[in-house]
């Protein structure tokens, strides 16, 4: 665990990486406040929300927080319920945060999160997973990062019926996605010292789809020799996963392994609800977003969690270089947890979202 | 003093010392019909890496138990382009098959032997049974769960190949029924076998090679596949006195080819209203066999999610070296180690001979159920999870430090 928190303490990045982010964000000073889009989101998203703005004026973060709401009728101009506004504020600020959205069912609109990921064309969703300290689960050194393709693979959204009763899905791979993605991995793990690659595939049965992912990496590979690189089945990577969760560093997935992967290693550290995410897009567009639900029967009630967030909220600090505060905030939230004083119902305490939020600004 | 009351003290003795979960498992009494007796052919496939050591340990076992059964035995290897017809020929004949893991090579050129032998076959069905096992410490307790897996089509067509980027875009617009040509001999019988498939459907499309950098692959669901696979798995379920079914997909996704699935899996639920039935999403799947496996009962799966459901399922069970299984189709059986992760292992354990027979030696014992020798089945169960509980006595993926032989050893000195 000590090692565990060094390298949390010690995780400075150690290139330049402006092609993460544009240049006017990488040197903020504390009177220049960044404009962020926040997406509040619905159900305890709007607790949350304000949860996150609470603990961020508690650290002095210099954040200017540019708040969007999902309307409640179809925008025309981009035929879902974000508007057009919402998506132009993102695209300008270049980085955001986003709560969960109940996606409306019904027909003749896009979903909200393929509206966002088609629109600013967020490539690669990077979920860390690691064990909070004081909060046991079954796995107690978990410590990876799962970086997975979000534009295409299996879910390029593109099935037809052939005949009666037999149905097609396409999955497709394309070389620029895979090395966009690849690239995106490796330089993380740089910029963030780790020391592992794993590329997850099932290449012995899909040999041209998951082959050519499997070229891209291990091209993208070659530029960064000091870096360990293997490539795993993706039923090996399961079994290994849930037997011992230490063998992996930094994975990168095509989208559907990304998918189940990912969430397995929530699991394993304890569920969505204290899982942070954050979507990259192109020209260094950051998302960070929860991933949890927006759990309608605890909305409104000063119940609800708001870790994952505030987590994720860390993350969207760390791609804007606000290193000292984000590790600040972070080691708030661990520390308040591993007291086990204030922990919220789900995490099998009873303080409400308030007192939770009240005790990680005074950790601070 | 004679010497089956010695056997009889020796096992009060040893019972009266094992773990409190003293296993001893016995079949209803079986009444044979005369000359079910007599010894069957069974296949054996050896196979790559910890093949030929498991199998053999298998070998043994029948040996040391005079079980009604010979091996015929039949070298296949993973490079081989296709499987010999001589041993296609000898599992048509004799119906059952046991065999070790066949490598699949990485990336290019061969398709794999397993895939191969499972559609030639049509064993459309893959059964992996994942359990904790008394006496073996795991992260997770009560775990019962009973992965069935539709094994011919799905992810697993094998129909790939690369288009020009144009293609693609008109595909995104959807503007025609679109099929693409050059379709594999499998997917046409399967297609035939469903519907009255009429060739003209098929839209010849002009694809010309690119450099490699737009790749497509199909995944076909069919009604006549998903409906047989719900069908055996609620057969499965039903004969086995198992409460719940839950069909695992990612319809939200892939609303036609899942949702295929899904009306299946729903139609045939209603058939059996003894038996609960629901339906999870494969990445929350994933989630819950790690936080709570015990909700799972029966699950049945399209062909890739099921591959990732089982390994995981059997990591958190005790791992990929103990959990039986095996593959049915209305013809044929082939029994292997349940879950594919290490079915072939590493070069260390082969080398080191310390693979784990555990897995091989159970799927054995399905097997002899499944030719209607049920108390050589109890039997061998009975000596190989004493084996385990016992705990001196196994190998390095369980946390100790013997070799295949000497599990083997240990078994047969176990047998009854």
């Amino acid at each position: 665990m000590a090692a565990f928190l060094a390298r949390r303490l010690l995780g400075t990045p150690t290139s330049s990486s402006s092609a993460l982010i544009s240049a006017s964000r990488a040197f903020s000073s504390s009177t220049t406040p960044i404009k962020a889009t926040l997406f509040p989101g619905d159900g305890i998203g709007p607790e949350i929300a304000e949860s996150v703005k609470q603990v961020f004026t508690a650290a002095d973060v210099a954040i200017d927080w540019d708040e969007h709401y999902v309307s409640t009728e179809v925008d025309p101009r981009t035929n879902s319920f974000l508007t057009r506004e919402s998506l132009q504020s993102v695209l300008d600020n270049k980085v955001g945060l986003k709560g969960p959205m109940a996606t409306p069912i019904g027909k003749g609109h896009r979903s909200l999160n393929l509206t966002l990921r088609k629109e600013l064309n967020l490539y690669a969703n990077v979920r860390p997973c690691y064990s909070l300290p004081g909060y046991k689960t079954r796995y107690d050194d978990v410590d990876l990062i799962t970086i997975r393709e979000n534009t295409e693979g299996e879910y390029s959204g593109l099935e037809h019926q052939v005949v009666k009763g037999v149905v097609e899905s396409i999955k497709i791979i394309t070389r620029k996605a895979s090395m966009r993605v690849a690239e995106y991995a490796f330089l993380y793990a740089k910029t963030h010292g780790r020391k592992k690659v794993s590329a997850i595939h099932k290449a012995n049965i899909m040999r041209k789809t998951d082959g050519l992912f499997l070229q891209c990496c291990d091209e993208v590979a070659e530029k960064y020799p000091e870096i360990e690189y293997e490539k795993v089945v993706i039923d090996n990577c399961c079994m290994m996963l849930v037997k011992n969760p230490t063998l992996f560093d930094v994975l990168v997935m095509p989208n559907l392994y990304g998918d189940i992967i990912s969430d397995l290693c929530a699991g394993l550290v304890g569920g969505l609800g204290l899982t942070p995410s954050c979507n990259i897009g192109e020209d260094g567009i950051a998302l960070a977003e929860a991933v949890h639900g927006s759990a309608p029967d605890i909305a409104g009630k000063n119940l609800a969690n708001p870790t994952a967030l505030l987590l994720s909220g860390v993350m969207m600090l760390r791609h804007l270089k606000l290193n000292k505060q984000a590790e600040q905030i972070h080691s708030a939230i661990i520390n308040t947890i591993a007291e086990g004083k204030y922990r919220t119902a789900d995490l099998g305490g009873t303080s409400t979202t308030t007192e939770f939020t009240k005790a990680i600004c005074d950790h601070l | 003093m004679s010497p089956r009351s010695l056997t009889l003290l020796k096992n009060l003795a040893r019972n009266s010392n094992a773990s409190s979960s003293c296993i001893q498992t016995r079949s209803v009494t079986y009444m044979p019909r005369p000359g079910d007796g007599s010894p069957r052919a069974v296949t054996l496939i050896p196979g790559d890496g910890i093949g030929p050591l498991v199998t053999n340990a298998v070998e043994q076992v029948m040996e040391a138990m005079h079980a009604p059964i010979y091996f015929e035995k039949y070298d296949v290897h993973g490079e081989m382009s296709r499987v010999p017809a001589e041993v296609m020929e000898s599992i048509r004949k004799n119906k059952v098959c046991l065999k070790g893991g066949l490598k699949t090579p990485v990336g290019g050129g061969v398709s794999s032997l397993n895939v191969q032998l499972r559609k030639e076959l049509d064993l459309f069905a893959s059964l992996v049974n994942c359990f904790n096992l008394p006496g073996l410490p795991t992260k997770h307790e009560n775990v019962d769960i009973v992965v069935i897996r539709e094994n011919t089509e799905g992810e697993y067509a094998g129909l790939e190949h690369e288009v020009v980027p144009g293609v693609v875009e008109s595909l995104k617009r959807l503007e025609i029924s679109f099929v693409i040509e050059s379709f594999d001999f499998d997917v046409t019988r399967s297609l035939e076998n469903t519907t009255r498939f009429v060739p003209g459907v098929l839209e010849s499309v002009e694809l010309r090679r690119c450099a490699h950098s737009v790749v497509e692959s199909l995944k076909v669901i069919t009604k006549f596949c998903s409906e047989r696979i719900a069908k055996y798995a609620f057969e499965y379920a039903y004969l086995n006195n198992r409460k719940k079914v839950t069909a695992v997909h990612k319809a939200n996704i892939m609303k036609l080819a899942d949702g295929l699935f899904l009306e299946s899996c729903r139609e045939v639920a209603k058939k059996y209203p003894g038996i609960t039935y629901n339906e999870i999403i494969v990445d929350n799947c994933c989630m819950q066999l790690v936080a709570k496996p015990e909700q799972f009962d029966v699950m049945v799966t399209p062909n890739l999610y099921g591959n990732l459901v089982a390994n995981t399922a059997a990591g958190i069970a005790g791992g990929t070296g103990v959990m039986p299984g095996g593959n049915v189709g209305a013809d044929h059986a082939v029994f292997e180690q349940g879950a594919s992760a290490g079915n072939v292992g590493k070069d260390k354990i082969v080398r080191e001979n310390k693979a784990n027979p555990v897995a091989l030696l159970l799927s054995s014992a399905m097997m002899l159920r499944h030719l209607q020798f049920p108390s050589f089945a109890d039997r061998l169960e009975t000596a190989v999870k004493r084996v385990i509980s016992e705990g001196n006595c196994r190998t390095k993926d369980l946390g100790g430090q013997s070799t295949t032989q000497q599990v083997v050893d240990a078994v047969i000195a176990n047998l009854e």
